[in-house]
C-alpha cells in the first residue's frame, strides 16, 4: 500500500465501534436481514457485541456498582479484625454475605468477572484501532469537499495576488500551525490532531498495562511486619517476621538477607490544651542498616519517608515502649529477662503488654502489664498517663497469673494476648493480693513464693512494615502514561481545515472552512484566525 | 494574634461569606424570573444552528423559541447577583486563608477545612469558567449550594485548629487533596449544567417546565458545556487518584489497598469514565449521560459526607 494513495473522506478517521456516535449508522433492519449465522458468524457477532461501546459502558457502570459493597462491609484484605467483629455482631447476615463473597469484594468471582470482561473488551477495542490509526498516520488528508460553504466557520476573503501564491502561502500557514497538508487542485486540505487518537490509545493501553503490572507485582511480591526493639537487629528471612503475606509465586529466595537495627527512637508531641491530649508531631527512628556484604550505615526512618534496602521498602508503622523485666525463681536463677513490647492504648502511651514465663519457675507464669510513662493515680485507684514522656516515675503495674499458658499444644499463640482459661490470678483485682506496682529499679516478690520480678528500665520499639513489589515502578510509569494520554486525548482538538483559492477580478477569491472530529468548541474561532493570518500574509508579500 | 483569635476571625469571615451568598442567591432568582418574563414577551424568531459533527454535517433541531438565543444579557438583578458572588467569594477566601495562617499549614487537613476550602473552589470554578463561557445562569445553583454546604459544615463539623498527625505531614497532602477539591469544583458545576440540561430538554420536548428556564441556553448547548467542564474535572480526578496512590505508598507502604476512601475515589472515577463513554455512545447521549454526570457528583458528595463520617478506614481524618 502506498502511503500516498488517496483515500476517501473519513477513512483517516479513528476507527470506532459501530455504536460509537461518530460511526456511520447501520441501515435500519441490517441486523434482522442478516443471513443465517454459522459458528464463526456467532463468534463474530459475540465479539462485536463484546467490543461495542455499549458493552464497555455497561461493564464500567457495573464495575462501579460492584465496588460499592466493598466499602460498606469490612474487607479481609484491609481490615481483618473488622470482619471478625462483624461476624460477632451480625452472625446471620455474616453467613449470607460471606457466601456472596462481599468480605473479599475485590477478589470475588463476580468482581473479577466484570473487570476481566472489561479488559477483554478493551483489548478487543484497542487492537483494531491501533492498526487503523497507524495506517491513518500515513494517509493523506482527505480531498477538499466541493462545497465548503456547508462547513464550520465558512469564511470568504479576497486578496490582490495570484492563485499560485495564495496556495503556496496557504500551505505554509497551515504547516506552521502543525497541520499535515496536501494540495488538491487549487486548494489545500489540512488535518491536525492525530495525537488525539494516539493519546486515547495510549490511555486505554496503559489501563491494560496497570492491570498486568499489578497482577505480576502481587504474584511475586510480599509484605510482612516485625516489631524491632531498641538495640536489637532484624535480618530479612522468613523466620524473622511476626507476620508475613507472600504473593502466589513468591519463593523464599526472593528475600534479600539485609539487616537493620534500631539505635534510638524519638517521638515529639504537642499538647492540645482543649483536650489535654498530646498530639504526635514527629516520629524518627534512627537505624543502622546493612546490605549483604556491606557495612553498617546510619539511616533515619520517618512516617512518610520509607527506606529502601535491598529492593525492599521499610515503613515506620507504629512505636511504643518495651519495659525491661527480669524474673527470678525462688533459687535466684533467672527464668526470664529482656524487653517486652507493650502496645500503646492512647495518645499518652498508656501501654498494655503480656509477659510469659513458661520455664524456670515451679509453675508457668503469665503477667498482664500496664506501662504508664507519666503516671497519675485517679481517685478510684487506677492509673493513667498524663503525657507520652517517660521519666524516673514511669510505672509498671502487673496482674499475675499462674497455671497453664497453653504454649505446649503446638498451636500458634498470639504473643500480645494472654489466654486466662487455664490460669489462676494470684495478684490483681480478682486475687487476694493487689496488682504489683514497680518503678524503674524496683524488685518485688512474686506471690506464692514463686520468686522475684525486677523492672530494670525501658526501651523503645518500632513496628515496621516490609514491602517488596517488583513491578511498582511499572505501575507508576503506566499511571503517568494514563494521565498523559488522557490529557492529550481530551484537550488536543482534532480538526480539518481547507483553504481554496480561485482567480477573481483583481486577484483571488479565498474560501476557508473547518470540520471538527469529535468535541471541538474552539473550531470557529480557529477558522477565523486562520483566515486573518493567511490574508495578512498575502497583503505583505513574503520573500521566500 | 493567637491561633484561637485568627481561627475565630476565619470563622467570622466564612459566616459572612455564606450570608453574602444567600443574598446573591436571592438576586439570581429575581434575575431568572425577570428574564423569563422578558423572554416570554419577546419570543425571538426561530433560529436553527448548523453544527458539523461526526462524519457529516448534522443539522440540529430548531431550539424552542424562548431558549434559542444565547443567554440574555444580564439584567440589573443579574449584575448585582454576580457582584455579590464575587464579594462573597473574596470574604470566604479570606476566611480560608486566615484558617491556614492560624494553623500554619494548608487549610484542608480535616473535614471542616476541606469543606470551607472545597466550597470556595466550587464558587471559584464557577467564576473562572465565566471568563471563558457565560454560565451566569447557574448562579442560583452555585450560591445556593455554597451557602448550604457552608452552613452545614460550620454547624456540624467545626473543629479547632490542631496540629497534623505525622501521616498527614506530606507535600502530597497539599497536592492530592487540593487537586481533589479542584476536581470537585468542576464536577459541581458540571452536575448543575446537567440538571439544567435535563429540565431544559423536558421543556423543549413540549412537556412541563419551569418558566425560570427561559433564560437558559438550549439543552444541547448545556450538554456540551457540561461535558467540557466534567472532562476537566475528570482530568483532575485522575491526577487525584494517582497522587493518592503515590502518597499511600509513602505513608502506608502500599499504593492501593481498597481502603474505603480509595474505593469511593475509584467508584467516582469509573462513573465519570462511564459518563465520557456515554457521551460517545449512540443511544446514550443526552439524558442518560446527563444522569451519569449527576450520579457522579452525588457520589462525590456522598464520599465527602457519609463516607467521611460513618465509614471506617485509614483515611479517618475527619477530626469529628
Ligand atoms: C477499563 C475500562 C475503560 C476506561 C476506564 C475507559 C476510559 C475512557 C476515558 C476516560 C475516555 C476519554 C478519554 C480518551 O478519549 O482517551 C475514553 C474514551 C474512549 N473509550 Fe474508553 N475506557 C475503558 C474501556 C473502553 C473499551 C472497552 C472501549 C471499546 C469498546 C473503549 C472505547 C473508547 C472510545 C472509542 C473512546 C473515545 C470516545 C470519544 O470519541 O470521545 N473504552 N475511555
Amino acid at each position: 500500500m502506498s502511503p500516498k494513495k488517496a483515500r476517501t473522506v473519513g477513512s483517516g478517521d479513528p476507527l470506532r465501534p459501530s455504536d460509537h456516535i461518530d460511526a456511520p449508522e447501520a441501515p435500519a433492519g441490517a441486523d434482522i436481514a442478516q443471513p443465517k449465522l454459522g459458528v464463526v458468524g456467532y463468534l463474530r457477532f459475540f465479539w462485536r457485541q463484546l467490543t461495542s461501546m455499549r458493552t464497555a459502558l455497561v461493564l464500567l457502570l457495573l464495575l462501579a456498582l460492584a465496588a460499592v459493597p466493598g466499602s460498606l462491609v469490612p474487607q479481609r484484605s484491609s481490615d481483618p479484625n473488622g470482619v471478625i467483629q462483624y461476624e460477632r455482631e451480625n452472625p446471620e447476615a455474616f453467613q449470607v454475605l460471606d457466601a456472596l463473597g462481599v468480605f473479599s469484594t475485590f477478589s470475588s468471582p463476580w468482581f473479577s468477572a466484570i473487570y476481566l470482561l472489561l479488559f477483554v473488551s478493551l483489548v478487543g477495542c484497542i487492537l483494531p484501532r491501533t492498526k487503523h490509526h497507524i495506517d491513518a498516520l500515513r494517509a493523506r488528508p482527505p480531498k477538499t469537499p466541493a462545497r465548503l460553504a456547508r462547513l464550520v466557520g465558512y469564511t470568504e476573503r479576497t486578496a490582490g495576488t495570484d492563485v499560485e501564491t495564495a496556495v503556496a502561502e496557504a500551505r505554509r500557514v497551515l504547516r506552521g500551525a502543525g497541520y499535515r497538508v496536501e494540495r488538491y487542485g487549487d486548494s489545500i486540505s489540512a488535518e491536525r490532531g492525530y495525537l488525539r487518537e494516539t493519546g486515547n490509545l495510549v490511555f486505554h493501553t496503559s489501563l491494560v498495562g496497570v492491570l498486568v503490572a499489578v497482577g505480576i507485582g502481587g504474584g511475586y511480591g510480599y509484605n510482612g511486619q516485625r516489631v524491632v526493639i531498641e538495640d536489637t537487629a532484624f535480618t530479612n528471612s522468613l523466620a524473622s517476621y511476626d507476620s508475613f503475606n507472600p504473593g502466589r509465586f513468591f519463593t523464599e529466595t526472593a528475600l534479600e538477607p539485609f539487616s537493620l537495627r534500631l539505635d534510638e527512637f524519638e517521638g515529639s508531641y504537642q499538647l492540645d490544651p482543649a483536650t489535654g491530649v498530646y498530639q504526635p508531631i514527629d516520629f524518627t527512628a534512627h537505624l543502622s542498616t546493612r546490605e549483604p556484604g556491606g557495612e553498617w550505615t546510619d539511616a533515619d526512618l520517618k512516617v512518610n519517608s520509607p527506606l529502601e534496602i535491598g529492593g525492599t521498602k521499610v515503613y515506620l508503622l507504629s512505636n511504643g515502649f518495651a519495659p525491661v523485666v527480669t524474673v527470678r525463681g525462688a533459687d535466684g536463677e533467672v527464668a526470664f529477662s529482656g524487653p517486652v513490647a507493650f502496645i500503646p492504648q492512647d495518645n499518652n502511651l498508656r501501654s498494655l503488654g503480656v509477659i510469659k514465663v513458661p520455664d524456670g519457675l515451679d509453675d508457668q507464669l503469665g503477667l498482664l502489664g500496664f506501662f504508664y510513662p507519666d503516671p497519675l493515680q485517679l481517685t478510684d485507684g487506677t492509673y493513667t498517663s498524663m503525657s507520652p514522656y517517660p521519666g524516673e516515675g514511669s510505672l509498671l503495674t502487673l496482674t499475675v497469673y499462674r497455671g497453664d499458658l497453653g504454649l505446649d499444644d503446638g498451636v500458634a499463640v498470639n504473643a500480645y494476648s494472654l489466654d486466662t482459661d487455664e490460669l489462676t490470678q494470684i495478684a490483681g483485682p480478682n486475687a487476694e493480693l493487689p496488682a504489683l506496682e514497680l518503678t524503674q529499679g524496683d524488685t518485688v516478690e512474686l506471690p506464692d513464693g514463686l520468686g522475684t520480678i525486677s523492672f530494670e528500665g525501658y526501651k523503645r520499639f518500632i513496628g515496621i512494615e516490609f514491602h517488596h513489589d517488583p513491578t511498582e515502578n511499572w505501575v507508576l510509569v503506566f499511571a503517568i502514561t494514563i494521565l498523559g494520554g488522557l490529557l492529550v486525548s481530551l484537550f488536543v482538538p482534532r480538526r480539518r481545515m481547507w483553504i481554496k483559492a480561485a482567480a477573481a477580478e483583481g486577484g483571488v477569491r479565498l474560501e476557508y472552512a473547518g470540520l471538527a472530529r469529535g468535541e471541538d468548541p474552539g473550531l470557529e474561532a480557529a477558522v477565523a484566525e486562520l483566515a486573518d493570518k493567511h490574508t495578512a500574509r498575502l497583503q505583505t508579500p513574503n520573500v521566500g | 494574634m493567637t491561633t484561637a483569635t485568627l481561627a475565630a476571625y476565619s470563622l467570622l469571615a466564612v459566616y459572612s461569606g455564606a450570608a453574602i451568598y444567600v443574598l446573591a442567591f436571592i438576586a439570581y432568582v429575581v434575575d431568572l424570573s425577570g428574564r423569563s418574563r422578558e423572554a416570554l414577551a419577546a419570543r425571538p424568531a426561530v433560529s436553527s444552528a448548523t453544527t458539523a459533527e461526526g462524519s457529516g454535517a448534522v443539522v440540529a433541531p430548531p431550539a424552542p423559541p424562548a431558549a434559542a438565543s444565547a443567554p440574555a444579557r444580564a439584567g440589573k438583578a443579574g449584575r448585582i447577583a454576580f457582584a455579590l458572588t464575587v464579594l462573597g467569594f473574596a470574604v470566604h477566601v479570606l476566611g480560608v486563608v486566615l484558617r491556614g495562617v492560624a494553623a500554619a499549614r494548608a487549610p484542608w487537613a480535616n473535614m471542616f477545612e476541606f469543606a470551607i476550602t472545597g466550597v470556595a473552589v466550587i464558587v471559584g470554578v464557577y467564576l473562572a469558567v465565566n471568563i471563558f463561557r457565560n454560565v451566569r445562569y447557574l448562579g442560583a445553583y452555585i450560591t445556593g449550594l455554597a451557602a448550604l454546604l457552608l452552613m452545614l459544615s460550620t454547624l456540624n463539623v467545626y473543629i479547632d485548629v490542631v496540629p497534623l498527625p505525622p501521616a498527614l505531614q506530606s507535600g502530597w497532602l497539599v497536592i492530592h487533596v487540593f487537586v481533589a477539591i479542584l476536581g470537585t469544583g468542576f464536577f459541581a458545576l458540571g452536575a448543575g449544567l446537567s440538571i439544567a440540561q435535563l429540565l431544559q430538554a423536558r421543556r423543549e420536548a413540549g412537556g412541563a417546565g419551569s418558566r425560570l428556564l427561559a433564560g437558559f441556553p438550549a439543552s444541547e448547548a448545556l450538554e456540551n458545556t457540561a461535558y467540557r467542564v466534567n472532562v476537566i474535572g475528570f482530568a483532575f480526578w485522575t491526577f487525584t487518584l494517582i497522587a493518592g496512590a503515590i502518597w499511600a505508598e509513602f505513608a502506608w507502604g502500599r499504593y492501593w489497598g481498597w481502603d474505603t476512601k480509595e474505593v469511593w475515589t475509584f467508584i467516582i472515577w469509573v462513573v465519570y469514565a462511564g459518563y465520557i463513554h456515554a457521551r460517545a455512545t449512540r443511544g446514550w447521549r443526552g439524558a442518560p449521560s446527563a444522569w451519569l454526570s449527576i450520579v457522579g457528583f452525588v457520589a462525590v458528595l456522598f464520599n465527602f459526607t457519609v463516607v467521611n463520617l460513618f465509614f471506617k478506614g485509614l483515611h479517618a481524618y475527619a477530626g469529628v
